[in-house]
């Protein structure tokens, strides 16, 4: 037991613990964001795991073709923002339900990807690679952080930066007003003069562009290609991950590092070498996020509107 | 402002919907610093009315003038910006953010990329003491009382800067003293120049607070009055069209305990829903449960129908003790009118012959080892609705399009009408029974539960509306915070007193009530 304490402070003060832990994070951070924007405006996105797709394949094609890296990231916003206005399209003006149509955005984006890699390159055996961000060595000097950030790259100082941004926007603008109140009473917000059809279409592409950014992370940052499957699930952690957060920023923030941190901490069970079969450790940070979901969701507060289509001049 | 120029003027407004005229060539105005009442029944075209003038909807015909000025139609930002603000029957509020946030919507412009919520608070503030409407700007919707959530919505009109407000049924929801309120609050309005439509379909409250009164039928205007020269038989006639005869109580004979409940207690999820409860009501007798909604009722309902436990305490019908199931409870012959008749009173999908036998489908008459006796189903809902006058094309139609009335009367003839080797009701469970129905048809749901307590049957009757109560029950217990006070009997019984208890002021000092009222 001492044993086991004195090892898990070790891996809480190692510097490489934590430059693993926000490496696994910043695609969270940003799905989390991006879900949370849409489903404060009452709209449910599940097109995010396609989306991510879409964004990580995008952004590193443009890299791949001679567009520098922040141009990448640009495209993958954008085809994120494109994936989002459909989504719009579908659940937000033709009203049909959010998670058929989420779910056909996510087959559509991810079979378009794949389709578009088969044609781009039909006969390759090792991905093709590109010149991925370079770590921010220059901040190594920092006090405490330093070592930490000096493993990240500019991705994931954006990441973290968007936190009190979108918090920011939600919760101190008329234009963040405006969001949250069209996922809690369209209604309400219509009467008080505000276009909910607008609002929403906004919130879902905007929350889009930054799922799109967050499979860029991914091709552009994390590694340096893209494969099949690489997205892997996180776009649905992400869905979970904004109940454990109450729809809050901060606590979305939160949520994202924990789970990356159960994850990064399971990499070192597995090098460790433990007794048990490497699929339970894989499995930990689901079980894990799974209780700490079952204690916050409790709790939590939806939006009263999600999931509910507006059509004007129908109560 | 012009003196002399009506505050609003609606000139022959028409709106169709489909075959239904719902307003037919409706033309009227209100004046500066006036209360004027829209008074119609369920469907006369009230609703139609405003929403054509808050821009939910558009008029097919005709024109609409505030202050002189022509109201761009089907925009509730140009209604806004005229001045014209509405409180809805249902609440406009996102329960899950504060006042403030709830009042400031649509305020500013949504670029701006800050938001001024310290000026906003403090004019809020202002704006609230200046018309006497008290409350915490920082307090959020889900937690305040639904007479304070009003005063958020009138707010928010009058923080808009409106002149013209329209109240939509405003004290449908409210306890007779959070209606004083508001009614004293419309006194100030009116006192600082503001003009009010104020729409009901309760007689006594519309002669208290309107200066004229509009009277709509089917979609017509009937009549203007000024609200002294008219009385209530009249508006009443005007606004159903014939004369209607409220049915009264008659002293009838009390025979044995049907149903006692006894220390009941109930929880849910580590909520209490039903605290010590103890009541007894006797074959031919009415009970009226008050309370507003909410404390308690539907827990009572649900318990009274096999579909919620008791953790502890006695629960027995006509000396048999009863257990959760609602399959005993339908046995025992305990008839349920229940509170949504949306949600729980039919299966909206399901045709209305299926509806009607839907509680009688064990019964040997009709079905035969599983198998459903289509024909005597269908004889039984053909009796049911001749005899209980609903009007519908046929019974195979789904229940969800019959009208509210015609609905309720179908699930009336149900848990009233007696098929094959069944008896009457011995105990009839109502709750809410003419909740959103028109006087016609409040008048038949009356007479129907007092016809059956006069039958013998034990009656309980749960309700927000005391008239109703005061109409038809024998005794009256108040329910708060899901704790019943005792059923005094009706003419003991003052209003006020109920009133306070709904409200929790006197909840165990009903003593002071009968004491009130003598």
């Amino acid at each position: 037991m001492m044993d086991f304490l004195a090892n898990l402070f070790d891996m809480l003060g190692s510097a490489s613990f934590w430059v693993a832990t926000l490496r696994v994070a910043t695609p969270l951070i940003l799905g989390t964001l991006g879900v949370l924007i849409c489903e404060r405006a009452g709209v449910l996105n599940l097109g995010i795991e396609g989306i991510m797709v879409a964004g990580a394949f995008t952004g590193w094609l443009a890299v791949f073709n001679g567009a520098d890296l922040w141009t990448g990231v640009l495209v993958a916003g954008l085809v994120g923002g494109v994936f989002g206005l459909l989504h719009a399209a579908l659940t937000v003006w033709l009203t049909v339900s959010q998670h058929v149509a989420g779910l056909g955005v996510t087959l559509l984006a991810t079979s378009l990807s794949a389709f578009a890699y088969r044609v781009s390159f039909p006969q390759v055996s090792t991905p093709p690679t590109v010149t991925a961000f370079a770590p921010l060595e220059g901040l190594a000097g920092l006090p405490l952080i330093g070592p930490v950030l000096a493993g990240q790259t500019s991705l994931t100082l954006l990441a973290i930066a968007l936190v009190p941004t979108v918090a920011y926007l939600l919760y101190r603008t008329p234009m963040g007003l405006a969001l949250r109140m069209v996922g809690e009473n369209p209604a309400a917000a219509e009467g008080q003069g505000v276009d909910v059809i607008a609002v929403r279409t906004g919130a879902v592409i905007a929350g889009s562009i930054l799922m799109g950014l967050a499979g860029a992370f991914l091709t552009l940052s994390a590694f340096n290609a893209f494969f099949f499957n690489m997205i892997n699930g996180r776009g649905w952690i992400c869905v979970a991950l904004v109940v454990f957060a109450s729809w809050r920023p901060g606590k979305a923030l939160l949520g994202a590092v924990l789970f990356a941190a159960f994850d990064a901490a399971q990499l070192r069970l597995q090098q460790a070498g433990g007794a048990l079969p490497y699929q339970i450790y894989l499995m930990l940070p689901y079980l894990l996020s799974i209780l700490a979901l079952i204690v916050m969701a409790r709790r939590a507060a939806y939006p009263q509107a999600l999931m509910k289509p507006y059509r004007k001049g129908e109560r | 402002m012009n003196e002399s120029l009506p505050a609003l003027r609606l000139a022959n407004i028409t709106k169709r919907f489909g075959k239904l005229v719902a307003n037919d060539d409706i033309s009227l105005e209100l004046g500066t610093g006036e209360v004027l009442a829209l008074l119609g029944e369920n469907g006369a075209g009230k609703s139609t009315l405003v929403s054509i003038l808050f821009g939910h909807y558009v008029a097919d015909e005709g024109h609409i003038e505030v202050f002189g000025q022509p109201l761009v139609p089907g925009n509730p930002k140009a209604a806004l910006a005229a001045g014209v603000g509405m409180v809805h029957q249902h609440f406009a509020l996102a329960d899950n953010l504060s006042v403030l946030d709830n009042v400031l919507l649509g305020t500013e412009p949504l670029w701006l990329p800050f938001s001024r919520r310290r000026a906003a608070r403090a004019r809020l503030l202002h704006t609230a003491a200046r018309f006497g409407l008290g409350v915490d700007p920082d307090a959020r919707v889900a937690a305040l009382s639904v007479g304070e959530r009003q005063r958020v919505e009138i707010l928010k009109a009058l923080y808009r800067g409106a002149h013209i407000l329209i109240l939509d049924e405003p004290t449908a929801v409210l306890t007779p003293q959070e209606s004083e309120s508001l009614f004293a609050t419309l006194a100030t309005l009116v006192a600082e120049g503001l003009s009010v439509i104020f729409i009901s379909h309760k007689l006594d409250e519309v002669l208290r607070v309107s200066a004229r009164v509009a009277v709509l039928r089917g979609g017509r205007l009937v009549s203007v009055r000024n609200t002294e020269d008219t009385t209530k038989t009249e508006l009443a006639e005007l606004m159903v069209g014939r004369s209607v005869t409220l049915p009264t109580r008659e002293p009838r004979p009390h025979g044995d305990m049907v149903l006692n409940l006894s220390g009941v207690h109930a929880a849910q999820g580590g909520k209490t829903l039903l605290d010590d409860l103890s009541l007894v009501v006797r074959a031919g007798e009415i009970v009226g449960i008050a309370g507003v909604s909410g404390n308690g009722q539907q827990a009572l309902a649900d318990l009274l129908c096999g579909t919620l436990a008791a953790d502890s305490g006695e629960v027995s019908v006509s000396g048999q003790a009863m257990r959760a199931n609602p399959r005993d409870w339908i046995a025992r012959r305990v008839a349920r009118i229940p509170e949504d008749r949306h949600a729980v009173g039919v299966v909206g999908d399901l045709p209305v012959w299926e509806n009607a036998a839907s509680e009688r489908l064990h019964l040997p008459a009709f079905s035969c080892a599983g198998i459903v006796r289509g024909k005597a189903a269908r004889a039984f809902t053909r009796t049911l609705v001749e005899q209980f006058d609903v009007r519908l094309s046929g019974i195979d139609v789904p229940a969800r399009v019959l009208s509210g009335g015609n609905m309720q009367k179908l699930i009336l003839g149900r848990a009233l009408s007696v098929a094959g080797d069944d008896v009457t009701p011995t105990l009839i469970v109502a709750n809410q029974p003419t909740w959103g129905l028109d006087i016609g048809a409040v008048a038949y749901v009356h007479r129907c539960l007092l016809d059956a307590a006069a039958a013998g049957a034990a009656v309980l009757v749960i309700s927000e509306d005391l008239d109703e109560l005061f109409a038809i029950a024998d005794r009256i217990a108040v329910m708060f915070k899901g704790r019943l006070g005792p059923a005094l009997p009706t003419e003991g019984c003052s209003r006020a007193a109920v009133g306070l208890a709904m409200a929790g002021s006197a909840a165990s000092d009903t003593k002071g009530a009968s004491q009130h009222a003598a």
